[in-house]
């Protein structure tokens, strides 16, 4: 079974600093990750060839450097990697990504066998849209299953897979055909560590690098900026509120009277709370009766 | 699929041309999909409605409600419900294979339907089955879609103005869809407040077939598995939360936030940390990447107030900070701040909720 597997570079959210004074995002030194959420859907990936024999091709668009994001899903064991990257493609919203994304998944299926299962993150962490999964799926009319807990079942031969889906107040039980777009839910298995051999090969291997032209795009006007129909208009700052919080109690007061002060307080402001406050104590006290 | 061809994209930076394309210009009225499933309106679509009217208003036009399911007697007793709530007309389609929702006839019939009637702005739940729907919509009607919206305005040039948090919550940013309709937004529940209900308000209704036989639909439902844990489903919801965050140093002091809790009869979460170290499970998180709260009272323990937590719990009508740190970001959009270890503070206020709330047991 040929399986690609969407990946996005993406800044180590927890490293990113905002500056103090200008407001502005510094970027300069914050490592990269590949998107948390796409491990997901690699292991799952992976998984699924381990089971059933086949292979996994990475696929991510961006700059030149992600391509080490490539490298890293290949020492996991993926076969081989794709980076789509290109000046036209710059400045993408999502109806343009999942169009430049498509693409490539079409001449990597023509490359290198049909392709059954598109798998990607159920969103990324720094643009957190969950828009791309399904602009894939539209656009390559693929059978689409997001927020996806568990596969229960896959046969490449009877061209069918049943999988559990999370849907509003439970689970959707799904059946449907081959090829699907897969989005996977976080926690739903858990990363591999990568062999050493797989290590070895990753740090040797030829990741194929494809431009607009290469990757087969017929339209670069629907690439990047030219092809995004949304336009961001204002990057800012939240305003701060006008008042700060009041400060409960004064110094030296004990653990207890600070939370007596602040019950007080609390009650004083919303008077409201403190009837709902009761009149939950009273039902709760009838309950233990 | 059922994707009518799109209008051929404009030359040049397609975004960015000052003049609305001419087919574009008959697109009028704000639409809110409503999202009707197992006998209900999902919560969001009501508060989606109220924010829909002011955008209406803005404009001078109409709101309608989207109502899509299996029965056309559920979808109008829907509909009558989103007229108390707003909305001037309610467009239907009744179908029995859209009992349950499935991607490929929603994303007809919704499609279908914008491009029947129209619509210059349509508005979704940032539901599991709203983002889903509207990746599709967007994808096959080729215009733009903003996610997680925080705000939605109109400017002087009747565009919609959608702001959402960027860069992991750190940022916001205003996105316009300048040469393209409808102009789509999701927004998460509980982040617009629920407007008033009134009572006999009525409207409109237009019905507009499927076209579509159960024969056709690749995708089957299996089975459905209700949540049993019904809790979880009501943090967004609930009257009053108490949270913590890394201030409480260890996953074991968690517990005196879920004390506190039980004591008030709240809801309990974290912020984002706190589900990264696998102290709390994804679904308590509280926060733009998690849940958006808008209790009553939210007491947030050793909580610092990164903006991502901020823009989940601002709709809160009182906040309470326990941070040891008086200079710690929360201060700025707390109401009341104790400033002390919350390790202390939570058992404290536990005590004395339960003490003042027992007093009044034995006086009742």
């Amino acid at each position: 079974m040929h399986i690609v597997v969407c990946i996005k570079q993406v800044p180590d959210s927890a490293q990113i600093r905002v500056h103090p004074v200008t407001n502005t995002i510094m970027r300069q030194g914050v490592p990269t990750i590949i998107n948390p959420y796409d491990l997901f859907a690699l292991e799952e990936a992976l998984r699924l060839c381990d089971r059933l024999g086949g292979e996994v091709t990475v696929l991510t668009m961006g700059p030149p450097m992600a391509e080490d994001s490539l490298r890293k899903a290949l020492t996991f064991g993926a076969e081989r990697g794709v980076l789509l990257t290109d000046r036209f493609f710059a400045g993408s919203d999502t109806l343009a990504t999942s169009y430049a994304l498509s693409c490539a998944i079409k001449k990597i299926g023509e490359a290198w066998g049909p392709v059954s299962v598109v798998f990607a993150g159920k969103q990324t962490i720094d643009g957190d849209t969950a828009q791309v999964g399904p602009g894939i799926a539209t656009r390559l009319q693929l059978n689409q299953l997001t927020y996806v807990a568990k596969i229960n079942e896959i046969d490449e031969e009877a061209g069918t897979v049943e999988v559990e889906r999370r849907a509003e107040g439970g689970v959707q039980v799904l059946s449907t055909r081959l090829p699907v777009l897969v989005t996977m839910l976080e926690g739903c298995n858990e990363m591999r560590r990568g062999s050493l051999t797989h290590a070895l090969r990753a740090a040797s291997a030829d990741i194929t690098v494809w431009n607009a032209e290469a990757a087969g795009v017929p339209d670069v006007g629907s690439c990047g900026l030219r092809g995004s129909p949304t336009v961001v208009k204002r990057v800012f700052a939240p305003t701060p509120r006008a008042e700060k919080a009041e400060e409960i109690g004064r110094a030296g007061m004990s653990h207890e009277e600070l939370a007596e002060a602040a019950i007080d307080e609390l009650f004083a402001r919303h008077p409201t709370i403190e009837a709902d406050l009761r009149d939950f104590a009273a039902t709760s006290q009838e309950e233990w009766r | 699929m059922s994707a009518k061809p799109s209008p051929p994209p404009a030359a040049g930076r397609a975004g960015m041309r000052k003049e609305l394309p001419e087919h574009f210009k008959a697109y009028r009225h704000v639409w809110v999909f409503v999202e009707y499933e197992h006998g209900a309106i999902h919560p969001v679509s009501l508060e989606l409605l109220g924010e829909g009217r002011k955008l209406a208003d803005k404009l001078g036009v109409e709101l309608a409600g989207i109502l899509i399911g299996g029965t056309r007697e559920a979808l109008l007793a829907a509909a009558g419900e989103c007229f108390e709530h707003g909305a001037d007309s309610a467009y239907l389609v009744a179908d029995k294979v859209l009992e349950h929702y499935r991607n490929q006839p929603y994303t007809k019939a919704l499609t279908d339907l914008v491009n029947t009637y129209k619509p210059e702005i349509l508005l979704l739940g940032a539901t599991t089955l709203g983002r889903d729907l509207a990746g599709s919509v967007a994808t096959t009607l080729a215009t733009g879609l903003t996610a997680d919206c925080t705000e939605l305005a109109i400017d002087e040039e009747r565009s919609l103005a959608a702001t959402r948090p960027t860069f992991g919550g750190s940022l916001l940013c205003t996105i316009h869809t300048l040469n393209f309709r409808p102009q789509m937004a999701t927004v998460r529940p509980r982040v617009m407040a629920m407007p008033k209900r009134e009572a006999g308000r009525t409207g409109q209704i237009v019905e507009h077939p499927l076209n579509m036989a159960e024969e056709e639909i690749v995708t089957k439902v299996v089975r459905f598995l209700a949540d049993r844990d019904s809790n979880k489903a009501q943090l967004a919801y609930a009257d009053i939360v108490v949270a913590g965050g890394l201030g409480l140093r260890s996953a074991e002091n968690f517990q005196l936030v879920k004390d506190l809790a039980r004591v008030l009869g709240a809801e309990y979460g974290g912020s984002r940390p706190l589900v990264q170290k696998g102290w709390i499970t994804a679904d308590r998180q509280i926060g733009q990447t998690g849940k958006t709260i808008r209790p009553k009272l939210y007491i947030a323990a050793g909580i610092s107030g990164a903006i991502q937590h901020r823009v989940g719990v601002e709709g809160a009508d009182m906040i309470l900070a326990i941070n040891t740190d008086a200079g710690a970001p929360i201060l700025d959009f707390a109401h009341l701040a104790i400033v002390a270890d919350a390790l202390e503070v939570l058992p404290a206020l536990t005590r004395a909720f339960s003490r003042r709330l027992s007093v009044n047991r034995l006086a009742g």
